[in-house]
């Protein structure tokens, strides 16, 4: 049973890892043939202030991302889970933006932000007539707004999730006790859901470090170089400037962030042997 | 190894193409219904991929229509894709061995970077065969097309000029004459800020708009030597007097909110910065001549009630650089596949000589206000009845014609890699995060790459 699993991850996942790692040591123009060039692509790339100012915008995005949605997500999933009134239509009203793709996203903010066309000026509201995209400032809070309102539903759907699988008798017993919503919220809930939190933003922070689509579209790494992130340095990079070897190299950096950032992850969560139903 | 990174590449090409597909969202590439009998004519026809965007898209349309209906036996098939899509898209299909029979394309460094993967072939010959068609086009369209003293491409479509546009209305409006110069211009610029209109827009995300006022900045002050020396990759060639002069007249015309505000959001693929020149949010627009199509069929009364102006880029006071001098695209370009069959090329071959610059082509070329490559494109000028159109066409016509130099778009004429870090480094100038001799010193570093 495991063999057809591991053939494709062999087959998608180590295969195109052990090219991109070759690859970051050769010259290629992604048009001719590839020249073994040692680790001169490395220097190269370590020595690019590009490089880590491309890292700290991710880590920007991804850590401002965090503190936004995830905040947000939880109380949602809360709510979600409970039993008020229109719940499961405001539900579905939550849930829009995760059917739309990042593109079109993307080209519709772009549109609604326009400083000459778009919704501020059309309106004549000027605190919305501001130059969104074309401040570097503005731009990086942008990205992040845009991120936390398209991704918020999805985290949303994973606390709903989690906060079902509390046992009710705890809050029963804890009303017992004499403690408020707020209280059981932060001595019940939030400690149930430390490991839908963990997942939770493991897939925020992984997701973060591939962000490409929204930005690329939104602002195509701009003004200047102000929102370009990792992964749209390796593609114009490759794509643009047809070095594969560099973006290579960036791609291995990716992967090895997202890898340790993983692991790290993990390691917060502590092992997942300890019993949570402790005293139940 | 070659199929193994054919494999690989095909892989990546997928993954590139469908980044590039989202990216353009309204309109992916469609494949035209042409290929009906072309599927059972295979041995000899041959594909062609270009670019979306109306008049020209038409026009290539057609010129494919004719084609096959006049050869029933080798058919061609077309593929057609956003500007942004393609250039990505081409790339990685012709990498991976999978490139359309008809490469279209800009020549200069990017057709050099085809040439030396031996992924075109060499037209000098066929040219040598077709010596009429080789007359009837423009000389100085055939500069981008040759690499190492060869044709590797047929110079096809139109030429087109970077040309300074002005909104005569708003001029009307302010009192304002057009520049003579760009002393001119800068005392322009609080003018037009004080009545609450732009003095330029600019689709400043895309980049290659911003560096169209640097190559006529450089031309002026310095004259053409001054990026020829850079295409050379001679040392140092960015910290020339003339270029850090130039720099340094931009950044002081986006101190002087020059441009539009927001202009680094705004892209031109989505003809933003036209529109806010015929809706006269901003007064002038330095842009390419192929734009006056779209200010035509989009811009209202703009064009046909005879309210666009439009003139060369002024001198810059002391300059060396002649002022009939223009920079821009010479011509677009059609190669051939080396990794096509012969039975391929020879479709493509026929193609080229019979129905890119025939006389039909050419008309409708002329009819959408573009000057095709064609030397008798001028005799066809006096056909044209529209009095906007015909002043038009013949300034287009005479500015490519009487230009002393015509020299080729920086970022189509260097090599893709040494382009990526200009239009990066011309992003951060207009931002003004880099110095002059920032730029200079970053542009350096790559030069001869």
């Amino acid at each position: 049973m495991v063999l057809p699993a591991l053939a494709m991850f062999i087959l998608f996942g180590v295969v195109p890892l052990v090219g991109v790692l070759v690859l970051s040591f050769t010259q290629w123009d992604g048009l001719g043939p590839i020249h073994p060039s040692g680790v001169s692509n490395w220097r190269v790339a370590l020595k690019d202030p590009g490089l880590y100012h491309a890292l700290w915008v991710t880590f920007e995005i991804m850590i401002l991302s965090w503190l936004v949605q995830t905040p947000i997500s939880l109380l949602l999933g809360v709510f979600l889970a409970g039993r008020q009134r229109y719940r499961s239509f405001l539900a579905v009203l939550f849930f829009i933006p995760l059917l739309l793709s990042s593109a079109a996203i993307a080209i519709t903010y772009k549109a609604l932000l326009d400083p000459n066309f778009g919704l501020g000026p059309g309106l004549h509201l000027g605190l919305l007539t501001q130059d969104w995209l074309g401040e570097a400032k503005l731009a990086v809070g942008v990205i992040i707004f845009i991120v936390s309102w398209q991704f918020i539903p999805f985290h949303s759907l994973i606390y709903q999730g989690g906060v079902r699988q509390i046992p009710t008798s705890m809050y029963e017993a804890a009303a017992i006790d004499g403690a408020g919503r707020v209280r059981q919220f932060f001595s019940i809930t939030v400690p149930q859901l430390k490991y839908t939190i963990i997942t939770s933003s493991t897939l925020m922070v992984i997701g973060s470090l591939t962000f490409f689509d929204l930005i690329f579209v939104l602002t195509a790494g701009g003004p200047g170089d102000s929102t370009r992130v990792l992964a749209l340095l390796m593609y114009q990079q490759g794509f643009q400037a047809n070095q594969m070897g560099l973006a290579s190299v960036i791609a291995v950096v990716i992967v090895l962030l997202g890898l340790f950032l993983a692991l790290l992850l993990r390691r917060l969560g502590g092992s997942t042997t300890d019993s949570q139903m402790e005293g139940m | 190894m070659t199929t193994s990174r054919r494999r690989f590449l095909q892989l990546v090409g997928g993954g590139a193409a469908a980044a590039g597909l989202a990216a353009c969202g309204t309109s992916g590439p469609k494949s035209s219904g042409d290929s009906a009998e072309g599927a059972a004519a295979a041995a000899t026809g041959a594909t062609y991929w270009f670019l979306t965007a109306q008049p020209q898209q038409g026009i290539r349309e057609n010129q494919v229509k004719r084609f096959n209906a006049a050869n029933s036996g080798a058919q061609i098939k077309i593929t057609e894709f956003q500007n942004d899509a393609f250039k990505q898209k081409i790339k990685t299909a012709i990498g991976a061995g999978q490139a359309p029979t008809l490469i279209w394309g800009w020549g200069g460094g990017g057709l050099k970077s085809y040439v030396d993967a031996n992924q075109v072939d060499d037209l000098t010959d066929w040219f040598g065969q077709n010596a009429d068609l080789k007359n009837s086009i423009f000389p100085s369209a055939f500069g981008a097309a040759t690499v190492g003293g060869k044709i590797y491409a047929m110079p096809v479509e139109t030429t087109t000029p970077i040309v300074l546009y002005w909104n005569k209305r708003v001029f009307e409006k302010v009192g304002a004459q057009p520049p003579q110069s760009w002393g001119d211009i800068m005392d322009l610029v609080p003018k037009f800020n004080d009545q609450g209109i732009a003095p330029f827009s600019l689709g400043g995300q895309s980049r290659w708009t911003n560096m169209m006022w640097l190559e006529f900045l450089f031309d002026r002050i310095g004259g053409p030597e001054v990026f020829q020396a850079v295409f050379d990759g001679k040392p140092d060639a960015w910290n020339d007097p003339s270029a850090i002069q130039g720099l340094t007249e931009v950044q002081n015309l986006v101190k002087a909110n020059g441009f539009i505000k927001g202009f680094s959001s705004i892209t031109a693929d989505s003809n933003a910065d036209q529109a806010l020149l015929y809706t006269g949010k901003a007064a002038m627009m330095l842009h390419g001549a192929w734009t006056y199509g779209n200010m035509k069929s989009s811009g209202g009364d703009f064009v046909t009630g005879g309210h666009l102006g439009y003139m060369n880029f002024p001198p810059v006071d002391g300059g060396k650089g002649d002022p009939s001098n223009t920079v821009g695209n010479p011509a677009q370009y059609l190669s051939i596949s080396s990794k096509a069959s012969d039975g391929e090329k020879e479709t493509a071959k026929k193609f080229l000589s019979t129905n890119t610059l025939d006389d039909a082509s050419v008309d409708e070329w002329v009819k959408t206000g573009n000057i095709p490559v064609v030397k008798s494109a001028k005799a066809k000028l006096a056909s044209v009845t529209d009095k906007n159109d015909n002043a038009w066409l013949n300034f287009v016509y005479d500015t490519s014609a009487d230009a002393k130099s015509f020299a080729q778009s920086w970022d189509q004429a260097l090599s893709p890699a040494a382009a990526e870090a200009l239009l990066d480094n011309i992003a951060k100038l207009f931002q003004l995060s880099v110095t002059p001799q920032q730029f200079a010193s970053n542009m350096n570093a790559v030069l001869g790459k």
